[in-house]
């Protein structure tokens, strides 16, 4: 079950796609997810999901693990769907039954809001899949830069976000050895009740906690031992420079905003 | 004599199907008898931890059988979940199990799961606290008010009051000062004597497995590569330093005399040395 979580683990790999500013991608999926947004025919998501398995291909990250990441959301997706067959109604009645009234423009509806689901998660996926955390971060880091100006801890918080990122896969290790050393004193996580299975929970729980604490404590000594005090006069070891294949990226997603735009005018 | 637990052609692949697949075990095959203390050895990664896992029912086997007193223990549900109580398996730092209010109702988790009366559990909660030297007033406190052995110490508590006839232990003494060490390892010994109880412990100091052992399992490579008395097993110096290991600081010493034209036998233990020095300096002196 926990080997199931892919949430934000990378890929490492050398296509393109990887060797891209993280800023860059960033900037693109922004635009994605907007242009996923403002799209509303068949159409316009044909061309969004040419566009995504392109980038996809291109990656050479295997279909399969996007696909994998896909799982744990399935009940999301299925939960869109049934709320938009049953409560959004326009056109020609399919069934009517009850309360409960599902019409064509509700099936279409609930179709179009599943596809959107999809592919935007498939393409904050992709992010994830192909950029390093330590890159994801530098690159948030650099582009919230403005923010500082209002006075917005930027450095903190993209130093947060990388000590969370870093400490997913850790935690989730952790919680399969403690699950293993409550079992072999005969916890039983799988049968019983609604409340029998949140009361197996504490014996897991708690020691994670615990170790989340400790953790931290010693991360948080560790950095004050190598003088970490924060952004302030901190240089980079790596600097991030756009190159060429930034600037293709940048026109290959505002070709994308703009083809979406055209085909809203003209009503596809 | 019947083996309490007997492996038979245990073999097993992680993540079978995906790029990550890896073979931890392959064709392992022995038995252990009531009242053994066997000694695990093996480089990081060579399948202890695996093997340790398969013992109790954690971990299923990919092709193989685990019998328990002769019975399967993957074939039935009910058979799963005894061997759990009847193979205590205490793993690696298992302090940081640890999660009740009180020293007593940590240990007492594991009687409570087998379904045990209340007089039933306390009399094991105390037997158990007994045997890993917890006082009577420390059974009341957090446990997470103690220091990191006393911790080690209820953590090890928590498996023995469920009084499992096989004890598997993943480095106990990992990370404990001589003392704690010893202390440990004593109460250990004194549960396999009081219960007549079968141990197997997992560890990498080579003096305390040559000491206390009488039988030594040495993992390499997914394999079960020796299966003998610690002495036969100390004797092939050569072949445990090329899977990494070592062999204890006294039989080196020894090994070297010999090459130096001393007449002394193999020697794994100190109490082993001073006899035979003892032997040699008699015969110089007479």
């Amino acid at each position: 079950m926990l080997k199931d979580i892919t949430l934000g683990q990378y890929f490492p790999g050398n296509s393109p796609i990887h060797r891209l500013d993280p800023r860059t991608k960033l900037i693109v999926l922004v635009v994605y997810v907007v242009a996923l947004f403002l799209a509303e025919s068949i159409v316009s998501y044909l061309l969004m999901l040419a566009f995504l398995l392109t980038v996809i291909h291109i990656s050479t990250i295997p279909y399969k693990s996007i696909v994998r990441g896909l799982k744990p959301l399935v009940m999301i997706v299925a939960f869109t769907g049934i709320m938009n067959i049953f409560f959004y109604n326009s056109g020609k009645v399919l069934v009517k039954f009850w309360v409960i009234t599902v019409t064509w423009g509700g099936v279409a509806k609930a179709i179009q809001m599943m596809s959107r689901i999809l592919l935007l998660i498939s393409g904050t996926f992709l992010l994830t899949y192909t950029t390093s955390p330590i890159a994801l971060t530098d690159g948030l880091e650099s582009l919230m830069k403005p923010l500082k100006k209002v006075r917005v801890p930027v450095h903190e918080l993209a130093m947060m976000m990388s000590i969370a990122l870093r400490f997913i896969p850790t935690l989730i290790e952790e919680t399969g050895k403690i699950m293993s050393a409550q079992k072999a004193r005969g916890a039983d996580f799988e049968s019983g009740s609604l409340m029998d299975k949140a009361k197996a929970l504490i014996p897991i729980l708690v020691p994670l906690f615990i170790s989340a604490f400790r953790r931290a404590d010693e991360l948080a000594t560790a950095m004050e031992c190598r003088c970490y005090q924060g952004g302030e006069g901190r240089t980079k070891m790596k600097l991030l420079h756009y190159r060429r294949s930034d600037f293709t990226a940048f026109g290959v997603g505002a070709a994308l905003m703009a083809a979406i735009c055209i085909l809203g005018q003209f009503g596809l | 004599m019947e083996p309490i637990l007997e492996v038979k052609n245990l073999s097993y692949v992680y993540s079978v199907g995906t790029p990550f697949e890896h073979k931890a075990l392959d064709n392992v095959s022995f038995a252990v008898r009531r009242g053994e203390f066997i000694g695990i050895i093996g480089h990081t990664g060579s399948g202890k931890s695996t093997l340790m896992q398969q013992l109790n029912g954690l971990l299923k086997p990919t092709a193989g059988q685990i019998l328990l007193d002769g019975q399967d223990i993957w074939s039935d549900k009910k058979l799963t979940r005894q061997a759990r109580f009847r193979v205590g398996l205490v793993f690696q730092y298992p302090e940081y199990q640890l999660f009740e209010e009180t020293v007593y109702k940590d240990i007492a988790f594991g009687p409570k799961n087998m379904g045990l009366s209340p007089e039933e559990i306390d009399r094991r909660v105390r037997e158990a606290a007994g045997f890993v030297g917890l006082t009577e007033a420390q059974l009341q406190v957090s446990p997470f008010d103690l220091s990191g052995g006393q911790k080690r110490r209820v953590a090890i508590a928590g498996v023995i009051a469920m009084e499992p006839e096989v004890l598997i232990l993943d480095e106990p003494t990992a990370g404990l000062d001589p003392v704690g060490r010893a202390g440990i390892l004593g109460n250990i010994e004194d549960y396999r004597r009081a219960k007549n109880a079968t141990i197997m412990m997992v560890s990498h100091s080579m003096e305390d497995v040559a000491r206390l052992t009488d039988r030594l399992l040495v993992m390499n490579g997914s394999r079960l590569a020796m299966d003998d008395t610690p002495a036969n097993v100390f004797a092939h110096a050569r072949e445990l330093l090329d899977m990494g290991l070592s062999i204890p600081q006294v039989t080196q010493v020894f090994l070297h005399l010999q090459a130096m034209g001393l007449d002394v036998n193999s020697v794994y233990t100190i109490d082993q040395a001073v006899q035979a020095l003892k032997k040699i300096g008699g015969g110089l002196h007479a």
